[in-house]
């Protein structure tokens, strides 16, 4: 009933706003509808839906007016992807919110999306295509006294699905840009941050007295300097047992996650260095909830890539522990020299590795004896390694050639969750050349070879894609998947899939048809297993 | 009851939308690459025509877009004096490479960072890249979702049309 009559509010507010104020707000918004096919194919595992066709929609509409802001998303599940768990059923207006902007304050009511620095110890944010969605509902306020302070503080309920968590979640942050508040110029710029998260939750155990409230806290610190850029940032969370409340699987270790970044840059180049160490740091909207109820976010320390072979086998963080370096260098060789032609040509170089932490997680070692070393690399159990090297040239007017050469360690057994020693470490090396050629104006075509070597898994792939482009309007575009590799003679199999798309300015359209494999898709550094389908595919995307 | 709040919504919504409407820039806040903070309704252009284009360091059409007007960037501003502003929607895992990652690509863009989509949501966009383009008024007069060689060629034809 609370929930219809704030749903009633909400509306009012918007439509009360909008007429009494001579129409002179403006509405906008945006439309996704994704509706698949699924038939049966036994050789890939592919299952068909009751339903014979499942659709997941989403519209936004937006109010805003000068200061004030109001809107709201229907999302419609029905009934949801495979892909997507089951609890997402049904229809509802499941986000809604109004704002508005006064002499520095910021007052929001409703359904928000807040991050606290690096998103450590506090982040709701979404992402659709992943069934990501943990938005507050409750207030939160900002405010800026002064030109370079900015505080913020929150209180609300997770999302998870279609309900609120039973947890209580506040926050509260504070950002100094030291230049900008204490007005003074220099070349070196300094921001400090701090932020506090407290999640409570009543003790109805009568086993454990269990800590009805737990904190966590972030630092930070920003140093800019010409081309040099410093990012760090310390978060740590007490006492928080989760897990399956029982004597072993609970105990009362704090969780701690150190993040490190410098950069230099100048015209042409770009280098990165990054690290970071996490320690026993997922915290949750309710204690003992599945990963579905994660409040914060752990970054994860690795390229996101985009070919389809290199993202075959990405890495997730694992936040019970790990240790994570990785390099990045952006390079473009000068127009008219040697290697540069008559274009230039770019380089980027990335490495990053991850392995376990020495000692382990505290939460495996809650005792004082536990004393994990602040860094560790060598010994430890290696989770992740990718090098990577790509270059992109403009031949001439009419040609585009980039090239990636990889090696990846993926060790399948922790990214996945298996049994020690099932699969092991897969190391694979992949090649690949991305060619376009325009053959007119507005014609162009794309093709794509990609080459994955493995030495365990599912063993090699090879995959080939045709792209072509009408611009502004169409694409049509084939690719075929090739597990030739696999170990299994049975799911040696192909994986073809045809796609084609119109687009008309802020409307896209898109079919296809074909089978997708079984696996790991990350998007946005949240991954979730994906099963095997098969069938055709419409999505729409509008916005106006 | 609730056909009942879905039916006034609906009819505000068409009544304001029946209404031909300008489309103006939402007041929300982004990040600069110095660490500061801008509200996006600053941004500024001598009432000349602006581009605003959300990218990420993980997308490679967005990138594509980008280095593509870069290349074309000087001509463009000479012709019709527009200025492109790129945003970014890498979130903690890439952000950190936006400032590298554009140095070394030579852009002269304005680039801003929008690292939990607040911006993205209240502009309306689902998917990256996304290209907003507008006038004297800082009015969205056009928008194209998605890149494919040769579209840097409309969106310079739309330039032109609204370039004084």
């Amino acid at each position: 009933m609370m929930k219809k009559i704030s749903l009633t509010l909400a509306i009012l507010c918007i439509t009360i706003v909008s007429f009494a104020q001579n129409n002179s707000g403006e509405f906008h918004g945006d439309f996704d509808l994704n509706m698949q096919s699924y038939q049966e194919d036994e050789l890939i595992g592919a299952k068909a839906a009751e339903e014979i066709v499942l659709n997941n929609s989403y519209l936004n509409i937006n109010y805003t007016k000068g200061n004030f802001a109001a809107g709201l998303r229907y999302e419609s599940y029905l009934n949801a992807l495979l892909d997507f768990d089951d609890d997402y059923k049904g229809n509802g207006i499941m986000f809604r919110y109004a704002t508005y902007t006064i002499d520095g304050l910021e007052v929001t009511a409703g359904n928000y999306y807040e991050q606290i620095g690096s998103g450590l110890i506090f982040r709701s944010y979404e992402n659709k295509g992943l069934g990501q969605d943990n938005a507050m509902d409750g207030v939160r306020l900002k405010f800026s006294p002064t030109k370079g302070v900015y505080l913020k503080g929150f209180i609300g309920k997770s999302r998870t699905y279609f309900t609120y968590s039973d947890g209580v979640i506040r926050g509260a942050d504070g950002e100094i840009n030291l230049n900008e508040a204490l007005n003074f110029e220099s070349k070196t710029k300094i921001i400090v941050g701090q932020g506090f998260v407290s999640r409570f939750q009543p003790d109805i155990n009568p086993k454990f007295e269990l800590p009805k409230n737990v904190a966590a806290y972030s630092s930070r610190l920003n140093i800019i300097n010409g081309g040099w850029n410093y990012s760090g940032e310390y978060a740590t969370k007490l006492n928080d047992p989760i897990g399956s409340l029982t004597a072993e699987g609970n105990n009362y270790a704090k969780g701690s996650a150190l993040m490190n970044s410098l950069s230099y840059s100048k015209r042409g180049f770009g280098i990165i260095a990054e690290m970071h160490r996490v320690d026993h740091m997922e915290f949750r909207s309710e204690r003992a909830q599945e990963k579905q109820y994660i409040i914060n976010y752990i970054p994860t320390l690795t390229k996101q890539h985009t070919y389809t072979l290199l993202a075959l086998s990405p890495c997730a963080t694992q936040p019970e522990g790990e240790f994570g370096t990785q390099v990045d260098i952006f390079y473009k060789i000068k127009k008219g020299s040697f290697l540069g032609g008559k274009y230039g040509t770019k380089i980027s170089f990335n490495f990053s590795r991850i392995n376990a932490l020495n000692g382990g997680s505290s939460f495996l070692n809650d005792d004082t004896e536990h004393t994990p070393m602040l860094i560790s690399i060598k010994g430890e159990e290696l989770y992740f390694k990718d090098i990577n090297l790509e270059i992109y040239k403009k031949i001439n007017k009419k040609i585009k050639v980039t090239g990636v050469l990889a090696k990846q360690s993926y060790n399948k057994d922790v990214l996945e969750g298996k049994t020690p020693g099932t699969y092991g470490t897969v190391k694979s090396t992949i090649a690949i050349a991305d060619i376009s050629y325009k053959i007119k104006k507005g014609h162009t075509i794309r093709v794509e070879l990609q080459e994955l070597l493995a030495d365990g898994g599912e063993g090699s792939w090879s995959m080939g894609l045709a792209e072509y482009t009408i611009s502004p309007h169409w694409f049509f575009a084939v690719q075929d998947m090739y597990n030739w590799g696999n170990y299994d003679v049975k799911k040696q199999l192909h994986y073809v899939n045809i796609n084609c798309g119109f687009l008309s300015g802020s409307n896209r359209f898109a079919i296809g048809y074909g089978k997708k494999r079984a696996g790991i898709f990350c998007v946005g550094g949240v991954c979730k297993e994906v099963p095997s389908s098969n069938g055709f595919s419409l999505t729409i995307s509008s916005s106006f | 009851m609730r056909k009942l709040f879905l039916t006034i919504t609906a009819i505000a919504l068409f009544s304001t939308l029946s209404i031909a409407q300008t489309r103006t820039l939402p007041s929300v806040n982004v990040k600069t690459l110095d660490g500061g903070s801008i509200n996006i309704t600053e941004l500024e252009n001598d009432g000349n025509p602006i581009v605003i284009s959300f990218w990420a360091t993980w997308c490679k059409p967005c990138k594509k877009e980008l280095n593509t007007i870069a290349e074309v960037y000087e001509d463009w501003q000479d012709e019709t004096g527009v200025k492109v502003v790129a945003i970014s929607i890498d979130n903690s895992r890439s952000m950190a490479k936006v400032v590298p990652y554009v140095n070394a690509s030579d852009w002269d863009f304005e680039v801003y960072l929008d690292p939990n989509g607040d911006l993205k949501r209240a502009m309306g966009v689902s998917t990256v890249p996304h290209t907003f383009l507008l006038n004297s008024k800082k009015e969205i007069v056009w928008q194209h979702k998605g890149y494919v060689d040769g579209d840097e060629d409309e969106l310079l034809e739309q330039i032109e049309k609204i370039a004084k």
